[in-house]
């Protein structure tokens, strides 16, 4: 067993897990936090992806050990339905979900991808940045509109 | 009601809540006290004898709670899973089906194909132990080519020449005379290549079981938790029907393969019983890829025959259709009654035979997937046209308009069974040819090619029959089950609405496009209807979510209990109002009787319907719920045109969608966002299966594409921003007025952008999907 | 996975010491094939030795003529260096925006997968990379297919690259995997022009063939037709060796055609 010390969505664990326990088993299963979801075994499809200390990650491809000492933001950790953050109003706003099942990891990588920008990111640009997510429902485009409906208002605020 | 939320509204979606916040609750997020977990022990082999299975060691490892094979279910007398549609031979015999074990006990037939379960504390336990299962296999030659199938080694005792069936639909001779007649035929081989779905959400089942009232509750990711319930219930023996409670809370995507009823959730929600504690699997992405029921893999040779004038005469299909392993649920009919039925197209074709051999091979099943046979009729006609056109060198758009059903012939009787109710194909051409700009093409093409590059235009002008079914009609050519779909809407003491569907939204946004036709016609606040589905113990029955069929079909059910409500409210405003029931209208939420002020809110006739203080109980029942069973008259015929245009890279071999334009005709649209979002999703498949995805096998029967490492999917930077509108003929046999829109993109598209490569090669066949080393061999001719 | 013991150490000689008395150790470092390794349970460790907790082994510094990467700074870091373009593109196109906050140079190169993208940098600049023990030239660390010069336990600690008078990277990349179905390193550096191929072969390669043409002729056309034996070539589904052979020359032109 290891001992980890974490943060997340703003609130501090102390926990002591198996060795071999990804960091989005310790999300799911420890914290029941199961909006970051599982789809695939190859950290391909993304939508695994929180936030490890400002950079998206993918959850199911980091040991929870790694992320010892760590802050971790998750899908729940944005924002709720009554105060949204500005990336999940914009998914909301042009219908850029339609399972879900995704969502959360596109939204989180959205987000690093606009913080990480200094420049407005184009739409070919968000596309690219959204390589490691993987929608099998919407065809991509909405998601683009809202990334850079959300990037519009991110920037200016 | 013309309203911001009332029919034909954008309106943001009610759903998406729970799935933006991290909050909703799919199958594998769910857990109940006690459980433990379940790992399936799989074939390596794609085709084996099992000699003998030894599970001593695994059921002694750690944290092991049981282990089963196949002999253990079959003691407890778990039966087959069934495919629910029979379809019979030219020569009138039934199809053969062999036997399809949950778990198998005496041959694997698949690499995938589960021979034990291991349930353990933990799921590394579990997998541990999976390890430690000792099977002897007698390893066979396996059959993995579809071509050759009949010719190969028998797999399945029962079935001689691996051959399902030989199915034809059609008038062989009249055929036989338009070619004889023709002065021009078109012929092609086509292979459709074979799709592995990949939901994003991988399939999971979570099971329970309580021993004091024997009640059986199933968790599972399905798109029809009704139809799982009757068979695990009716065939499988699980459990009495009302002792089987199956749930599909949100469910991650669908596409078709989550319509059937798959060993692994049998397996589970029966060993929940023996073991006595809740039991969840969810499968990684390599069982997915091994183990979803996959989609298309035909192979086709397809003549058109045509006159001097370019007169489509006659066509005549000849198609082996890969089945798998075993029969899937609904396998049977995707390459017969969703296949043959199409081969009309939008033509005028006066004269079709289509042949079609099922067979089996040592791969995993193949069933329903993303337009379920729709695609593989449409990529035969449309490839045949586009290549008829530039055998005959007329412009594809003017062949196609010369041969369309014209708006004066419906409806319409084609050769092929089908009756089209009405459209107007010319309307969406001529559409989707502006948006395209199509007469500025060739200037397009010259400035690609002054850059180095092929530039190619195509066209798919589709058809499809959704709204399924009519059940009369899916009874009498072999279906299981009557495919109506059940509504109950329920008015609350206040005046809110629960309604209750047989469908279920995985994706499409039911919760919202429901409650904008209850609220339009009720005219009450869209956010004071709740929609509820995917349960089998809150709604009557239904036959799920599939073939487009949601809206037209379970639509049009609680179109019709709508009215049932808004009917019996009107006897009881007539009593509130002293007046009769003829004498009141209703109209945007008001009930009011001619020539008078008074008039009554639909709240306030709800609040009297569960208040009766004085109703003549006689002739009026308290309460103000209504049910209906909707059965369709008739298929929806949703059709339209799809024209993208590409550049290829000659160095490379590389296609890039330069332009993709869908005009389509879907009938009534009630929420034209989640319409667009759906043609969105079906065209990203259609470019998928066009240039990038393939399940392969190679000779041993191993699956070589599986994992994402391996099989391509569309990404968000394959494809570009489409332009999609549509043209509205609304279907003349529902309430609404709908056709359906969910499969659209995925029929009409691949077949535009394999036009349009071939049109930028100038070449007539071209093989699917179109690889750059596909395409840079079409070019350097090696 | 299988069970195994997690330890995060503070220094090289730590992990080594680690690894030397733990049964079967790995090393962890980004774990971008690592733990996707372990998860499938195709390699089954006693213990994982993370190296995150050393100092000094993350960050770029510039030297003299040259960059020095630590080994465990990530694609994404590498991605943002101003000094030599080519390897930010190349870093930048590795994975995905994900993987690329995850993955590390020194991670890439000493797992050497034939269809990296880091392995052509190394070579086609003629890289040198720092170990705990010693410094290796690119042209002898990579020996063949998930194979380097590197001893048992003995851990890369950066990497250094000499600035190139100029220098490109092309990629086709693998419609699924994204990583190169043949990417080409071309550089023009103070020892030549220097040619580097990878995913075609078993490992990553010089074509000198290529490099003694470019040298007499820096042009894309200069590529045409010098043949490429690709008898020795991966095939799979995705290209056949035909294809990799004809995709060599292909990047290298438009790897040649992007710096002129």
């Amino acid at each position: 067993m290891v001992d980890i010390t974490i943060t997340v969505n703003g609130v501090d664990h102390s926990l002591s897990v198996p060795d071999n326990t990804l960091l989005s088993d310790l999300l799911r299963e420890n914290l029941r936090l199961t909006g970051t979801h599982i789809g695939c075994d190859t950290s391909q499809c993304g939508s695994c992806t929180v936030e490890l200390n400002g950079r998206a990650v993918k959850s199911c491809t980091l040991l929870a050990a790694q992320a010892n000492n760590g802050s971790v933001t998750t899908i729940e950790g944005l924002g709720t339905p009554v105060d949204l953050h500005p990336m999940q109003a914009a998914f909301r706003d042009n219908h850029a979900l339609q399972c879900g099942f995704c969502t959360p990891g596109m939204i989180m990588t959205a987000i690093e991808m606009i913080n990480d920008s200094t420049e407005p990111l184009t739409a070919d640009q968000i596309r690219e940045g959204l390589e490691g997510n993987f929608c099998r429902c919407t065809g991509y485009q909405n998601i683009v509109k809202a990334v850079l409906a959300a990037q519009t208002q991110l920037r200016s605020a | 009601m013309t309203s911001k939320t009332g029919i034909g509204a954008s309106v943001v979606r009610k759903e998406d809540a729970r799935f933006i916040t991290g909050t909703g609750g799919y199958t594998d997020d769910l857990s109940l006290p006690g459980q433990v977990y379940c790992v399936f022990v799989r074939s390596p082999h794609a085709r084996a004898v099992i000699k003998s299975v030894d599970t001593t060691d695994a059921e002694s490892a750690e944290g092991v709670i049981a282990v089963f094979t196949g002999e253990d279910l079959r003691s407890d007398g778990i039966g087959d899973l069934p495919c629910g549609w029979m379809v019979k031979s030219k020569d009138g015999s039934d199809m053969l089906a062999p036997s399809h074990p949950a778990i198998a006990t005496t041959n694997v037939n698949y690499v995938g194909d589960i021979y034990a379960m291991v349930i353990a504390k933990t799921i590394e336990e579990a997998k541990n132990a999976a390890e430690l299962v000792e099977a002897d296999f007698d390893i066979l030659t396996p059959v993995v080519d579809v071509a050759t199938a009949t010719t190969a080694d028998q797999i399945h005792e029962n079935v001689p020449h691996n051959q399902c069936y030989d199915w034809e639909l059609g008038d062989s001779a009249a055929t036989e005379a338009a070619f004889a007649n023709a002065t021009h035929v078109t012929s092609l081989d086509i292979v459709n290549n074979r799709l592995i779905p990949n939901a994003i959400e991988p399939r999971a089942a979570l099971g329970n079981h309580d021993p004091a009232s024997g009640l059986y509750t199933l968790y599972t990711t399905s798109q029809n938790p009704h139809l799982e319930r009757l068979i695990l219930a009716a065939f499988v023996n699980v459990a009495p029907e009302a002792k089987l409670h199956v749930i599909s809370p949100d469910v991650g995507g669908g596409f078709g393969s989550k319509i059937f009823v798959y060993a692994e959730e049998t397996a589970v929600i029966w060993a929940t019983a023996k073991v006595g504690r809740p039991i969840k699997w969810r499968a990684e992405r390599i069982e997915s890829f091994q183990a979803d029921a996959h989609g298309r893999d035909h192979v086709t040779h397809a003549e058109l025959a045509l006159s001097r004038e370019g007169d489509f005469l006659g066509l005549r299909v000849k198609t082996i259709a890969n089945m798998g392993a075993y029969l899937s649920t609904f396998a049977s009919s995707v390459p017969t009654y969703l296949y043959g039925t199409l081969l009309s197209g939008q033509y005028r074709t006066p004269a079709i035979h289509v042949e079609v051999k099922s067979v089996f091979t040592n791969t995993a099943p193949v069933d329903a997937y993303r337009g379920a046979g729709r695609p593989e009729a449409t990529y035969v006609v449309e490839r045949l046209v586009e290549t008829a056109a530039r055998e005959l060198g007329v412009d594809p758009a003017d062949l196609r308009r010369k041969n369309f059903i014209q708006p004066s012939d419906f409806p319409y009787a084609t050769p092929v069974a089908l009756t089209y109710d009405t459209g107007d194909y010319e309307a969406s051409l001529e559409r989707a040819l502006s948006l395209a700009k199509y007469s500025e093409f060739a200037k397009r093409r010259n400035e690609s090619e002054a850059n180095g590059r092929k530039r190619g235009i195509g066209f798919s002008c589709y058809i499809e029959a959704c709204g399924l079914a009519p059940s009369q009609v899916a009874l009498s050519l072999g279906a299981g089950v009557g495919l109506f779909e059940s509504a109950e809407v329920r008015v609350d003491v206040t005046g809110s609405v629960t309604v209750m569907t047989g469908t279920h939204s995985h994706g499409q946004g039911h919760e919202t496009t429901f409650a904008q036709v209850v609220s339009d016609k009720l005219g009450i606040p869209f956010e004071n209807v709740t929609v509820v589905h995917g349960d089998t113990s809150k709604s009557d029955y239904g036959l799920g979510t599939y073939g487009s069929r949601s809206l037209a079909v379970g639509g049009s059910a609680i179109a019709t209990a709508t009215d049932k409500v808004i009917a019996k409210a009107k006897k009881i405003a007539a009593h509130m109002l002293n007046s009769t029931e003829e004498q009141v209208s209703f109209d945007d939420g008001i009930f009011k009787i001619p020539d008078s002020n008074e008039s009554l809110s639909f709240g306030e006739v709800a609040f009297s319907a569960y208040v009766p203080g004085n109703f003549p109980i006689e002739e009026l029942e308290p309460g103000l719920s209504e049910k209906a069973f909707y059965d369709p008259a008739n298929f929806t015929y949703p059709a339209g045109t799809h024209i993208c245009e590409v550049e290829v890279d000659p160095g490379t071999g590389t296609t890039k969608i330069e332009s993709f334009v869908a005009v389509d005709d879907f009938g009534t649209v009630i929420n034209p966002m989640i319409v667009e979002g759906q043609v969105h999703g079906g065209i990203t498949q259609g470019i998928g299966q066009a240039l990038l995805e393939h399940g392969v096998y190679d000779d041993d029967g191993q699956l070589l594409t599986g994992s994402y490492m391996d099989y391509a999917m569309p990404r968000a930077d394959d494809v570009p921003d489409f332009i999609v509108d549509t043209t509205v003929t609304p279907c003349t046999h529902n309430p609404l007025g709908a056709k359906g829109c969910g499969e659209a993109g995925a029929i009409g598209a691949t077949a535009a952008v394999m036009n349009a490569i071939t049109n930028a090669l100038d070449v007539n066949e071209l093989a699917m999907p179109a690889t750059a080393e596909t395409v840079w061999r079409a070019l350097t001719g090696e | 996975m299988y069970s195994f013991n997690y330890h995060c150490v503070s220094s090289t000689e730590e992990a080594s010491a680690l690894f030397d008395s733990c049964e079967s150790a790995v090393y962890l470092s980004g774990g971008m094939t690592l733990i996707p390794t372990l998860k499938q349970r195709l390699d089954y460790p006693t213990d994982v030795i993370d190296l995150r907790g050393i100092d000094d082994l993350e960050g770029i510094v510039a030297e003299i003529g040259s960059i020095r990467v630590g080994s465990r700074t990530c694609h994404a870091d590498v991605a943002c260096n101003q000094h030599i373009h080519a390897l930010a593109d190349l870093a930048g196109g590795i994975g995905d925006l994900q993987v690329r906050n995850c993955g590390t140079i020194g991670g890439s190169i000493a797992n050497n997968d034939p269809a990296a993208d880091y392995p052509a940098a190394l070579l086609g600049l003629g890289a040198t990379v720092h170990t705990n023990n010693r410094d290796i030239g690119a042209d002898d660390f990579f020996v063949d297919l998930f194979e380097t010069a590197l001893e048992m336990g003995e851990i890369v600690t950066a990497v250094s690259f000499p600035q190139p008078q100029r220098a490109a990277y092309v990629k086709f990349p693998n419609p699924a995997s994204r990583y190169a179905v043949v990417g080409v390193f071309v550089a023009d550096t103070s020892a030549g022009i220097r040619v580097a191929v990878t995913g075609a072969g078993s490992c990553v390669f010089r074509a000198t063939a290529i490099e003694d043409v470019l040298q007499r002729d820096f042009r894309p056309a200069a590529v045409e037709g010098v043949s490429v034996d690709h008898s020795n070539f991966n095939s799979d589904i995705h290209a056949s060796q035909e294809f990799r052979g004809h995709l060599v020359t292909e990047m290298t032109k438009r790897a040649v055609a992007k710096i002129a």
